[in-house]
C-alpha cells in the first residue's frame, strides 16, 4: 500500500486535530491531542500517531496544509490557509450547498458562508473576548468543579435552562455561583451555560439558510446542537466528527492543490 | 497561503521629513524654556490657522497621543491616568498622553531631545472629533492653571445648514479677544488670509499625495501616510510644510513613472477605515505587503485635507473647514464618501477598525459595514482593537481576518 496521502492539521488554541486522506477523500487516519507549549512537535506526535491509524508510512505523505492559530508553527507543513478557509471546505465536503457554518472552539467563534458552489461569500469572527467559546464552558466546569466530560450528561438530563445574563465569562461564573447558592439544581446552570453560548454565537450575525455547527464545543456537547436548532427555530445540521471541520478542511484543500499542480 | 514577510520600501522624503518635524520640535522646546514665543496647544483639526495669525507656536498634544502609541509606551503609561480617575476606556490617546505627563516620561525626549512637553500658555480645543479632546485639554488646564477656549462643533452633521456654519463663525470670532489678550497682539485678518491660503496649500499637496495611490500599482501604502501626515497635521500653515510634500510627490512620482509600487507585485487594494493601531504600524504594513496587498486609501489620512479654507471668508473657511470632515458627519454622508472612495481607488475590501477607546473614528458600529456591502458589494472584516493601548488587541485574531479577507478575495471568479 504506497497510494499517496494528503494531511491536514489544525492547530488550535486548546487542541491539535490532524486527518489523512487518500486520493479518493476517504479519511484513511486521524489523530487528536492537547496542543501543549510545543505546537510543532504536537503536530508531529500526531502525524505519527494517525500515520500508524492508517498503517502507513510516512513517506505516503504527499503534501500537508496546516490551519488554526498555529499553522505557522508545523514544520512538515507545505502550504497554509485559515481556519475560515478550512472549516469551509470541511464542511462543504458534507453538505454541499449553500450553507452557514458555525464553528465552536475553544477561543473563538466564527460564522462562514459559503455559496452553492462552495465558495465563502463572507465570514465574521466573535470579538475579542472568550464569552460564547468553549473556553467559556471549561471556566464554567472548573468553577463548578465538574469534570468537563460530565457538562454534556448534566445538560442533556434536564429541560430547564437558567438564564445567565452576563456577557462576561468572569461575571457570569459569578451569576452562576449565586444561582447556585439560592438552590439552583447544577444541571439547569450548565444548561443555561450551554444556552449562554449559543446566544453569545447567534448574534454574531444573521443565521440564514441551511445552519451547520462544527468545532469542539458541539463534538463533546451534543445538546449545543439542540439549543442551537430552537434558536434559528430550523434544523441544525453537524457534520460527523466535528471537531475535525477544519483538520479535514485542511487535507481537502492539500489534494485539491497537488490535483491543480498534476 | 504561505506569507512571506515583506521587506518595507523606504520613502527617501522620510529624512527631509525627520528634519522638518525635528526642526518643529526644537523651536517649541526653545520657546517652552525661554519664553521667547507663546505656545497655543490646539485639536488636531482646530482652529490652529487662527492660532498662528496670532503668532502662537502650535502644538497638538493628538501628535504627542500618536507618537506614545507608535513608540509602544502607552500601555506602560495608561495605568498612571488610570489611577489618577481616568478610565481605561475613554480615548487611550488621552490616558496613555495624561499618563505620560504623571509618569514624566515622553517619547520626545528620545526622537528629539527634550526633556517634556512643551507647556501651554493656551489650550484651544474643537470637539469636532469628540468630547474626548476638551476633558484631554481640561486635565492640563488644572494642572497649569492656563486658559482653555473652545470650539463647541455639532455632530452626526448632514448637510452643512446656514446655521451651523453661522454659529461656528461666531464661536471662532469669540474667540478673538481672548487670544488677543493672551498673545498680547491685536487680531490681524491679513495675516489669518496668509495663514489658511498656505495651509490651503498644502492640503492640497497633502490631496495629491493620497491622490497618487489611485495609481495601480500604488507608489505609497496607508501606513506610509499614517507618517508622511505628519507636517499636514502640525505644520500646515508654514511654507515647509508646502515645500516637504513637494519633495514627496516628486518621488512619488518618480516611482509611478518607474512603475514601482510601494508593494511588490501589488494584486489586492484596501481601505482602512478608523484609527491606524499606531503600535502596530509595521507588523501591518509587512502583513499587507506580504500577501500582495496594498492599503491604499483612508478614511483617517483624508480628514487632513481642508478644501473651504479657501473661502473668501477666513471665518467662514475654517467653520466650514473644520465641520466638513468625515468624523464630523452623519451617517448616509459617510456612506456615500466611502461608496466614491471604494470606486476612485479600486477597493477589492475593507478592513473596519473597531478602536475600543475611540468610538468617534470606529465607524462599524451602526451598520455602516452591511449598507456598504449591500450597495456596493464589497467583501470587508471588522478588527477589535485600539489605536494606543495594544492591551486591547488582539494579534492573531487580527491577522487571521486579514489572511481570510485574502484568501475570499483570491478565491473570486476572474
Amino acid at each position: 500500500m504506497n497510494d499517496p496521502l494528503y494531511c491536514g492539521v489544525d492547530v488550535g488554541a486548546s487542541s491539535t486535530k490532524l486527518v489523512l486522506l487518500d486520493q479518493s477523500r476517504e479519511v484513511r487516519g486521524h489523530s487528536i491531542r492537547r496542543s501543549g507549549v510545543d505546537y510543532a512537535a504536537t503536530a508531529r506526535a500526531c502525524l505519527d500517531e494517525a500515520i500508524g491509524a492508517a498503517g502507513a508510512e510516512a513517506g505516503q505523505v504527499r503534501r500537508t496544509v496546516s490551519t488554526g492559530y498555529g499553522r505557522r508553527n508545523v514544520d512538515f507543513s507545505d502550504d497554509t490557509r485559515t481556519e475560515l478557509h478550512c472549516h469551509g471546505v470541511g464542511c462543504y465536503h458534507h453538505f454541499p450547498s449553500a450553507i452557514t457554518i458555525v464553528d465552536i472552539g475553544c477561543q473563538d467563534n466564527k460564522i462562514i458562508r459559503l455559496d452553492e458552489s462552495g465558495r465563502r461569500v463572507d465570514f465574521k469572527m466573535n470579538r475579542k473576548c472568550a464569552a460564547g467559546t468553549g473556553a467559556f464552558l471549561e471556566e464554567i466546569a472548573l468553577r463548578l468543579d465538574v469534570e468537563l466530560e460530565e457538562l454534556e450528561r448534566l445538560a442533556s438530563s434536564t429541560t430547564e435552562a437558567v438564564r445567565l445574563n452576563s456577557f462576561c465569562t468572569v461575571f457570569a461564573s459569578t451569576e452562576i455561583l449565586s444561582h447556585l447558592r439560592r438552590g439552583e439544581p447544577l444541571a439547569n446552570l450548565i444548561r443555561g451555560a450551554f444556552a449562554s453560548v449559543v446566544n453569545r454565537v447567534a448574534e454574531m450575525d444573521r443565521l440564514d439558510g441551511e445552519v451547520v455547527l462544527t468545532g469542539g464545543v458541539v463534538a463533546h456537547n451534543p445538546t449545543t446542537a439542540e439549543i442551537f436548532a430552537d434558536k434559528v427555530d430550523g434544523e441544525v445540521k453537524v457534520p460527523p466528527d466535528p471537531q475535525f471541520s477544519g483538520a479535514l478542511g485542511a487535507a481537502l484543500t492539500a489534494l485539491a492543490q497537488e490535483e491543480k499542480n498534476a | 497561503m504561505s506569507q512571506e514577510k515583506s521587506a518595507i520600501k523606504k520613502i527617501r522624503a522620510t529624512g527631509a521629513m525627520r528634519e522638518v518635524m525635528a526642526e518643529y520640535f526644537a523651536e517649541l522646546d526653545e520657546a517652552a524654556k525661554t519664553g521667547s514665543e507663546k505656545i497655543a496647544w490646539c485639536t488636531s483639526v482646530g482652529p490652529a490657522e487662527l492660532l498662528r495669525s496670532f503668532g502662537f507656536l502650535v502644538y497638538f498634544p493628538e501628535n504627542h497621543g500618536a507618537l506614545l502609541g507608535a513608540t509602544r509606551m502607552a500601555a506602560d503609561l495608561i495605568p498612571a491616568a488610570t489611577a489618577a480617575g481616568y478610565s481605561p476606556e475613554i480615548c487611550s490617546y488621552l490616558t496613555s498622553d495624561v499618563g505620560s505627563y504623571l509618569s514624566k516620561t515622553t517619547p520626545l525626549t528620545r526622537a528629539f531631545g527634550m526633556e517634556s512637553v512643551p507647556k501651554a500658555d493656551v489650550l484651544v480645543y474643537n470637539t469636532n472629533q469628540c468630547r474626548d479632546v476638551q476633558d484631554w485639554l481640561g486635565f492640563y488646564e488644572r494642572e497649569w492653571g492656563v486658559p482653555m477656549l473652545g470650539i463647541q462643533t455639532p455632530r452626526s452633521v448632514g448637510d452643512l445648514s446656514d446655521a451651523i456654519v453661522g454659529g461656528l463663525i461666531e464661536q471662532h470670532k469669540a474667540l478673538i479677544p481672548h487670544l488677543e489678550e493672551i498673545s498680547g497682539r491685536k487680531f490681524d485678518i491679513d495675516r489669518l488670509r496668509e495663514v489658511m491660503a498656505s495651509s490651503h496649500r498644502c492640503t492640497q499637496l497633502w490631496r495629491e499625495v493620497l491622490r497618487l495611490a489611485t495609481h495601480r500599482p500604488s507608489p505609497i501604502t496607508f501606513f506610509d501616510c499614517t507618517i508622511h501626515m505628519g507636517p499636514a497635521v502640525v505644520l500646515r500653515g508654514e511654507e515647509r510644510a508646502e515645500r516637504y510634500y513637494e519633495v514627496l510627490i516628486a518621488e512619488l512620482e518618480e516611482r509611478i513613472a518607474d512603475g514601482v509600487g510601494a508593494v511588490d507585485d501589488e494584486s489586492l487594494r484596501f481601505y482602512w477605515e478608523g484609527m491606524p493601531v499606531w503600535g502596530k504600524l509595521r507588523d501591518h504594513a509587512e502583513q499587507f505587503a506580504g500577501h500582495r496587498a496594498c492599503v491604499v486609501a483612508s478614511t483617517y489620512c483624508n480628514s487632513w485635507i481642508f478644501d473651504a479654507l479657501e473661502y473668501a471668508d477666513p471665518f467662514e473657511g475654517m467653520a466650514r473647514a473644520y465641520t466638513e470632515i468625515f468624523i464630523v458627519r452623519s451617517e448616509d454622508f459617510k456612506q456615500g464618501y466611502m461608496e466614491s472612495m471604494v470606486r476612485d481607488y479600486a477597493i477589492d475590501g475593507i478592513i473596519f477598525h473597531d478602536a475600543k477607546t475611540c468610538p468617534n473614528n470606529s465607524n462599524n458600529r451602526y451598520g455602516l459595514p452591511l449598507r456598504l456591502r449591500e450597495q456596493i458589494g464589497t467583501p470587508f472584516v471588522v478588527i477589535d482593537g485600539d489605536l494606543n493601548d495594544l492591551r486591547l488587541y488582539s494579534e492573531e485574531q487580527a491577522r487571521t481576518q486579514f489572511e481570510a479577507l485574502v484568501e475570499q478575495l483570491q478565491e473570486q471568479p476572474a
